[in-house]
């Protein structure tokens, strides 16, 4: 404010006059001008206080050692600490009860859905929906190989089925009664018209009638005599709608001939001296999400 | 014809010009007062009006709760899925905005910014420290001593005080505000209040106090989107050149032969908040807010000439005015056809918005089905299908409500079987002010028409149960598309 005020207002023009048409000349104030400088100084230091200037790998680190990668694991450390609580509440507690308890029913939907989008959806799928082309298990529906309570469920998710890592691992082998010639070609066309019997489907009756035979003979010391499974030794149930490989006459076939062996990790399996793949609290949350996708029992 | 001026190019910066705007009486002056008062009470008190929500949210009659993305006005209250309320309301502000500035110029920027307002607030304050315009001039330039420091302090506090309660009672809309307010004094509020209030008090004394006309002359871009909405049937504040030229100071109290009416008093210009001499003409810096003819009348008045040297006029009028006609009537000038457009959407959207309010469904929910996979095959050969419900319990408490499946338009469906995860039978209680998200399984038995078609239309129901709320919504379900 350092000129007088005037006492009159009359803005000045440009002195450009274009058909009689002249230009109002109406100064921005210096004020203005200089908080422009002041954005200028003000972008050299944060340029050189902050990462700034792309380099060919990577970029100036910046006087003030900010990082967003730091703050970003910082950020995690600051979360995992507020789950510590509700971690160790979840170990703590009966896996039958975590559905009646509302924090940790909540805690092990999102926690859960968090570890199966990690690491189980690359096989099961993102919606838990399985693939039967490719032997991986669906979790949506009513079969579970290896029993379907939150307890089962659980066991399988820790110790995982048929790995060499874990000495827990649900283990079995069916034999591949083709390949190595237990059954002749004849014995297995029997024995899958049995079982698409006792599956409630279209079968060649003539062929059944030996194929019972043959499967009372080799089968159903597993699969039991009526065809209904064995979860203790992961003996798939013959006699329902769901197929982990396919029910169709040459699923069966290749699956009779040739055996399966589906395999799946342990998630508790530590290496040497390193951390569990997963906590004890993850396995129990991810275990609790499957039991509540609409198949756990 | 063309010239160019060779010598010294104009300055493209310059200082500001102080602007002492002087006290005035008038109708316009009044109006503006009741306008403050009403304005800066609505600000300062509506955080502070209770309204009973039931326990567990605060009785806050307006309130902008972030934290759980809910906004309460009154009676009404918005969920975050309801956002085009609000939508609508911008909408309507907008238009509204078009309406009155193609009826009346800047009438916004004259009596209702916060701009203006605050800075005529500090204005009164400025004059009531240290004096009228003239008083104010010779302070500004005398040199400093006790009197400039004691009057400057006193005014720079009192500004102060002015902007913290501004600042203050920015937040009290965020959150409950008596409990708030006791967090603030007692200083465990959390930082985000207090950062708040440090950047809008720091801003009001810096804007109303500092800043002023020049927040609207270079920084507002309002006022040059207001230019483009004028014409020459909107009401603008101008100078009757015609009557008041040429201008001429009195003679022993009488105009001479052949002067206007304009005695050449300053008056217009010493009274205006925007420093400018409203005889050029229309000025981008002008914001309508009547000073300037409240001050000439006064004028006349004192002289015995009639009043409207200066007042509002459509520039339509100007050229029969000058040929000694009469305006046009106010109204004439008012209601055309771009007036009447404006008012026609902005009415229009806001019945809609009216409507929509009243026709909310007193259950909110919807239902999504999983598409991965679209369909399970359970052990006994039926289809389930899986959704995602998401139900919000508006109701203060806890509400249990039964979800049932029929099909299309409502027919009933025995074919089809609704489950819920984790409840027996298909009632679920959904917690007071929450969303509940619940896993619904709809299942067809093996062999049914649902599990064999393709698609099955259907319609799922949501019922509140003990009251005769209820709601539906339109889904589909995917059978294998299998027919043996």
């Amino acid at each position: 404010m350092s000129k007088k005020p005037t006492k009159h207002h009359q803005p000045d023009t440009t002195g450009h006059s274009w058909d009689g048409i002249e230009e109002y000349n109406n100064p921005l104030p210096r004020w203005w001008l200089w908080s422009f400088y002041a954005t200028i100084i003000w972008g050299i230091g944060y340029s050189i206080a902050m990462p700034a200037w792309p380099l060919l790998n990577g970029a100036t680190p910046g006087l003030l050692g900010s990082s967003t990668r730091a703050n970003v694991q910082a950020e995690i450390d600051r979360y995992a600490a507020a789950n510590k609580p509700i971690e160790e509440k979840l170990v703590a507690t009966d896996l039958t009860q975590i559905a009646n308890d509302p924090e940790l029913a909540s805690f092990t939907q999102n926690a859960g859905a968090a570890v199966y989008r990690t690491w189980c959806a690359q096989c099961h799928g993102a919606g838990a929906g399985g693939n039967d082309r490719l032997g991986y298990p669906n979790l949506l529906d009513s079969d579970w190989l290896w029993g379907g309570s939150i307890e089962d469920i659980y066991l399988t998710v820790a110790h995982g089925i048929r790995n060499d890592e874990d000495d827990d691992a649900r283990y079995s082998q069916m034999p591949a009664f083709g390949r190595d010639e237990l059954l002749d070609d004849t014995q297995i066309a029997q024995v899958v018209q049995h079982v698409r019997k006792i599956s409630g489907q279209e079968y060649d009756a003539a062929l059944e009638a030996e194929g019972a035979v043959v499967f009372a003979d080799n089968c159903a010391s597993c699969h039991m005599e009526d065809g209904t499974g064995d979860r203790a030794q992961g003996a798939p149930n013959l006699t329902d709608a769901i197929w982990l490989y396919g029910g169709d006459v040459d699923a069966l076939t290749y699956t009779v001939a040739n055996a399966r062996f589906g395999v799946m990790p342990s998630w508790s399996f530590a290496p040497e001296g390193g951390e569990q793949r997963l906590s004890e609290a993850e396995i129990r949350a991810v275990a609790a999400y499957v039991h509540g996708l609409g198949g756990g029992e | 014809m063309s010239s160019t001026d060779q010598a010294d190019p104009p300055p493209l910066y310059a200082a500001r010009e102080p602007v002492f705007p002087k006290r005035v009486n008038g109708s316009f002056r009044s109006l503006k007062w009741v306008l403050m008062a009403v304005m800066l009470g609505i600000y300062y008190i509506t955080p502070w009006i209770r309204w009973d929500r039931g326990p567990a949210l605060p009785d806050q009659a307006v309130l902008v709760d972030l934290a759980n993305r809910r906004f309460f006005f009154f009676m009404v209250e918005i969920w975050p899925h309801e956002f085009y309320f609000v939508a609508g309301l911008l909408i309507m502000a907008g238009l509204g905005l078009f309406l009155f500035t193609s009826a009346a110029g800047r009438v916004w920027c004259g009596y209702a910014c916060p701009q203006t307002v605050w800075t005529d607030l500090f204005i009164l304050v400025e004059r009531w420290v240290e004096g009228d315009r003239n008083a104010r001039i010779r302070l500004l330039r005398q040199k400093w001593n006790a009197e400039k420091v004691r009057k400057r302090i006193t005014k720079w506090i009192l500004w102060l005080l002015i902007s913290i309660a501004t600042g203050g009672a920015w937040v009290f809309y965020f959150t409950d505000a008596p409990e708030l307010l006791k967090n603030l004094v007692i200083g465990a509020a959390h930082p985000v209040a207090y950062t708040t209030i440090a950047v809008m008090t720091a801003t009001t004394f810096a804007f109303g106090g500092f800043a002023r006309e020049q927040i609207c002359i270079y920084a507002c871009p309002w006022p040059r989107i207001q230019a483009a909405m004028m014409d020459e049937d909107t009401l603008v504040i101008a100078y009757r050149e015609w009557r008041g030229e040429p201008r001429g100071k009195l003679h022993k109290g009488v105009t001479p032969e052949g002067q206007g009416d304009c005695i050449d008093c300053n008056a217009c210009f010493a009274v205006c908040p925007m420093g400018i001499d409203i005889r050029n003409g229309q000025q981008l810096e002008c914001i309508t807010c009547g000073l300037c003819i409240d001050a000439c009348n006064e004028m006349m008045d004192k002289i015995g000439k009639p009043r409207g040297l200066i007042g509002y006029m459509a520039l339509k009028d100007e050229s029969m005015e000058r040929a000694g006609g009469h305006p046009k009537n106010v109204w004439k000038h008012i209601f055309r056809p771009r007036t009447l457009l404006y008012f026609t959407l902005w009415a229009g959207i806001g019945v809609a918005l009216v409507v929509a309010l009243f026709m909310r469904s007193p259950i909110d929910f919807n239902l999504t089905p999983n598409r991965d996979p679209l369909y399970v095959i359970q052990g006994d050969g039926s289809v389930r299908n899986i959704y995602t419900m998401r139900l919000r319990n508006k109701a203060g408490d806890e509400t249990t409500f039964r979800i049932t499946v029929t099909g299309e338009n409502g027919a009933p469906r025995t074919d089809l079987n609704l489950l819920l995860e984790g409840a027996e039978g298909n009632e679920i209680s959904a917690p007071a002010d929450e969303t509940l998200t619940q896993r619904v399984y709809i299942e067809a038995p093996a062999g049914s028409a649902p599990a064999l078609a393709d698609r099955t239309e259907l319609r799922v129901w949501v019922e509140e149960v003990g009251a005769p709320a209820r709601a539906a919504v339109d889904t589909v379900f995917n059978g294998t598309g299998k027919r043996d």
